[in-house]
Order: C-alpha cells, then structure tokens, then sequence
C-alpha cells in the first residue's frame, strides 16, 4: 500500500539550518548535512534542503552543502531556493539533488517548470507555493492568494489556478506552504491543502503549522495530503519522524514502518 | 574489481545511483554513447527517469546492440525505472519507440480513477520466491517509486506491488533483471538490492 510521506525540512541560510516563525525571528538548528543524515536515520521518508535567503554570491555555498548533504543520503533528496533557470537545476542535480523545487522564479517565468521537466522529467520538479487565505476573496481559501520572495510580496495569482498551471506544465509534486500556519505549530492548513490536492493529480505535500501527530492525522484525512513536511518539531527533538509514524501508524494512517 | 558500467543516455542525472554504487565498494564506469565500457563490462545499469522516449538515444547511439550482445554473453544487468520498462517490447508512453524486447509484454499507464497518477512514494513489495536479485528483502518492506507506467504482473515478475491495481514492481530472468522503484533512494532496502546485483555479477 502506498504510503503517506513524512518529509523533513531543512532551512538553511548561509550553509546553516535555521527555524523561523512565519518567515521571521530566525534561530540556528545545526549542520544541514548532519541534521538530514540524522532524520532518515530517524525515519523521515525525504528530506526537503530550501535556501531561504538565496543569494547570487550564495550559490557556491548552497552547491557544496547540498553535495555535503547528498553524501550520505539514501532517501529522496529536493532542493530548492534560488532557481532561477533550468542551468542552476542542473547544477543542483549534479551535486546530488534528486528533485529541485521551484518557486518565485516559476511565477515570473512559468516556462521554467516545462524547461527542467523536459531536461530531468516531470518527478524532478516541485513547484512550491506559498499561500495566504484571502478574506476579501469570493473563496478565501481557492483563491488563497499566492506570495513571493520568501512570502513577503503577493504574486497576483490565485493557489488553485496556478497549481494546476503548474502541473499542467508539467510539475511532479506540489509543494503548499499555509503561510497563515507557518511556525504556529497549531496544525496545517486542511482546507486550502484539500483545495489543491482536489484539483490536481500530482501529489500535494503540506507544509506550515505541525506541532501534534493529530495535526497530521487531520492534513492526510480532511486535507487529503500526500505527504506533509515538518522542520522545527523534528529540529528540536519534540519528535522523530518514527516515533511521529508509530502514532500515526496507531491512528490508523499507512506509513512507512519499520523506518 | 567487477567491471561496472552504467549507462547515461541523457534522461535525468545519473548523480544518485552513481553515488550508491560507489557508496556500495564499486567503481562505475559511464558511458553515453561510447560502446567499449559495455563490451567490457560484467555488469551494466541502465538507470532512468522521465520520458520512455528518451531510449531512442540506445539506438541512435549503438547502444542497444551492444547492451543486447552483452547481455546474450551473460552480463549481470539491472534496469532502473525507465530502464526496466526499456526491457519490455514497447510502452504506450512512446508507441512508436521500441524497447529492447526481452520481456515481450508492453508498459502501460496506470488507469485514471480516484487514485493520483503518478505513484508517488513509498510502498511495499512482495517478494516472489527465488529472486535473487531480491535475496534478504523481507515481506512488506517498502521502496520508492515515481512513475506513471508499469509493467505487467507476469512469470517473470519478481516482486508484486499493489497501486491501483497489482503491477511488477521487479522482473527477473537469468541475468536480466528490472526494478521499477529507485533502489538508490529506498534507504538501507535499496541498498541491499544494489549489494545483490554486486554479487550477482560475474
């Protein structure tokens, strides 16, 4: 049976992991190539490396920890941030990348999306979004709207409708980011996750707001999520992802076990 | 030292599974259009993702010849992904390009219905008795997969998984062996398979 996926996250800014809440207020959380050997030992079925701050002088920095973190690395490895063209992709996968993930630089130019799936195939490409309910929209939550650099600028696009201009060029994965939830750890957003995941074929990962296993309980039942994605809760040893998976396991959601 | 080659015909990087390999003690050769590797190699993988299209670069190249010489004179051969599918006679992902024909099944889309396509993630594996390719992998342990298309449950199947509906996650025939789901990122399941292949080789 397939089964529901449990990706660590890790943020790095500068060659470091560091935890934010709602994109602010940054601490440090160690060594991006430790921490991700560190969570598929523990469990995690993928491990998700986004360069949060990423700058053009700060593309060396992130090929080599990603090589770093590649190494030793036998689980599904994306990496995202500062992808700018299916050249910098290229560049990622070399260093040990198995799908890059991209964002700001696909709403800019969608075409993007097309280039890297025809260069790596369509399962090398996420396309992450970030999102915000829109009170003042007809559905605040389909017509969530999508924001950019690092969540600060509105993208002028609606999730649903560019979500399925993503996978209609061809993107693997969808990767929804509330940002309402983010750094909240008071559960994923389960309605705009459903919104999306209803609207495409290709897989949805959740992300923002895991604090409590119910949280993920709740985004792969109502939010209908293939898999969710959680940085700070693993960070700071609340939980690993196995014993996250043993009560979820309990809850009666499938997952990977024995890890 | 074994003799490993593994085959780059420019669909999707190579970066994983050369990793693994050498994670694993073996030193890989790569070719991309050079025939000597395989027409010296006791062992040859043929990795893959994306496009079932992207195999008409085996031919233009003389690939394909020499890959089927080499495995007529007994090369241990292992098809990842697209590379497994590349086996068969055909996929209705690409109608017009043919596969090598080992297994003379075709490749076919998984059928739209309320389940996603593409099967993404981690799932289980039954083992058929005797694989030897899948020697030491115990009832349920899981690997990972991305694709769209898949192969037939047939005699030769060596290992069934349940998307949708029941289909090879593994084929195995003599020296000739496919796997559907990436054992260079199923983690320590993955692994194993890779050190069996190893062994297998001559």
């Amino acid at each position: 049976m397939l089964t529901k996926r449990i990706i660590a996250c890790l943020d790095v800014h500068g060659g470091r992991v560091v935890k934010g809440v709602q994109f602010v207020d940054i601490v440090d959380a160690g060594d991006p190539a430790e921490l991700a050997v560190r969570h598929a030992r523990e469990g995690a079925d993928e491990i998700v490396l986004l360069d949060i701050t990423a700058t053009h002088e700060g593309r060396q920095t992130l090929l080599e920890t990603v090589r770093r973190t590649a190494r030793g690395l036998f689980v599904p490895f994306t990496v995202g941030g500062g992808i700018r063209s299916a050249e910098d992709a290229a560049q990622v996968f070399d260093a040990g990348a198995d799908k890059v993930s991209v964002n700001s630089a696909a709403l800019a130019d969608p075409t993007l999306i097309d280039a890297i799936g025809r260069s790596f195939g369509a399962q090398a490409v996420v396309v992450a979004i970030d999102a915000r309910r829109d009170p003042e929209a007809a559905d605040p939550v389909r017509d969530a709207q999508v924001f950019v650099q690092g969540g600060r600028k509105p993208a002028g696009r609606r999730v649903v409708e560019w979500a399925c201009e993503a996978e209609a060029r061809g993107a693997g994965e969808i990767l929804l980011t509330s940002m309402d939830s983010d750094g909240t750890r008071a559960g994923f957003d389960c309605e705009l996750t459903a919104a999306v995941s209803e609207a495409v074929r290709i897989p949805v990962i959740a992300s923002g707001g895991a604090g409590t296993v119910a949280h993920f309980v709740d985004v792969f039942a109502r939010g209908k999520a293939d898999a969710a994605l959680a940085a700070s809760i693993f960070h700071f040893g609340v939980s690993s992802a196995r014993a996250l998976k043993e009560d979820l396991a309990k809850a009666g959601v499938s997952v990977r076990l024995p890890c | 030292m074994k003799r490993i080659t593994v085959v780059d015909y420019k669909a999707g990087n190579l970066t994983s599974v050369l990793k693994a390999l050498r994670h694993l003690g073996a030193e890989p050769d790569v070719t991309d259009g050079d025939l000597a590797p395989i027409e010296s190699a006791e062992g040859i993988v043929l990795p893959g993702v994306g496009h079932f299209a992207a195999t008409d670069r085996l031919d233009s190249t003389g690939l394909t010849p020499a890959i089927r010489a080499a495995i007529a004179r007994g090369v241990t051969f292992l098809g990842i992904c697209v590379g497994m599918q590349w086996l068969y006679s055909g996929s209705s992902e690409a109608p017009d390009q043919q596969g090598l024909g080992h297994f003379a099944e075709r490749c076919t889309r998984f059928p739209e219905g309320a389940e996603k396509v593409p099967h993404v993630g981690w799932n289980s594996l039954g083992v058929r008795e005797g694989s030897r390719l899948l020697a030491g992998v115990e009832p349920g342990e899981y690997v990972y997969f991305t694709h769209s298309y898949r192969a037939p449950v047939t005699a030769d199947t060596a290992a069934v998984t349940h998307y949708i509906e029941p289909f090879a996650a593994a084929v195995e025939r003599g020296n000739v062996m496919g796997v559907q789901f990436h054992p260079e990122k199923s983690n320590a399941t993955g692994l194993k398979i890779l050190r069996n292949f190893l062994e297998m080789m001559k």
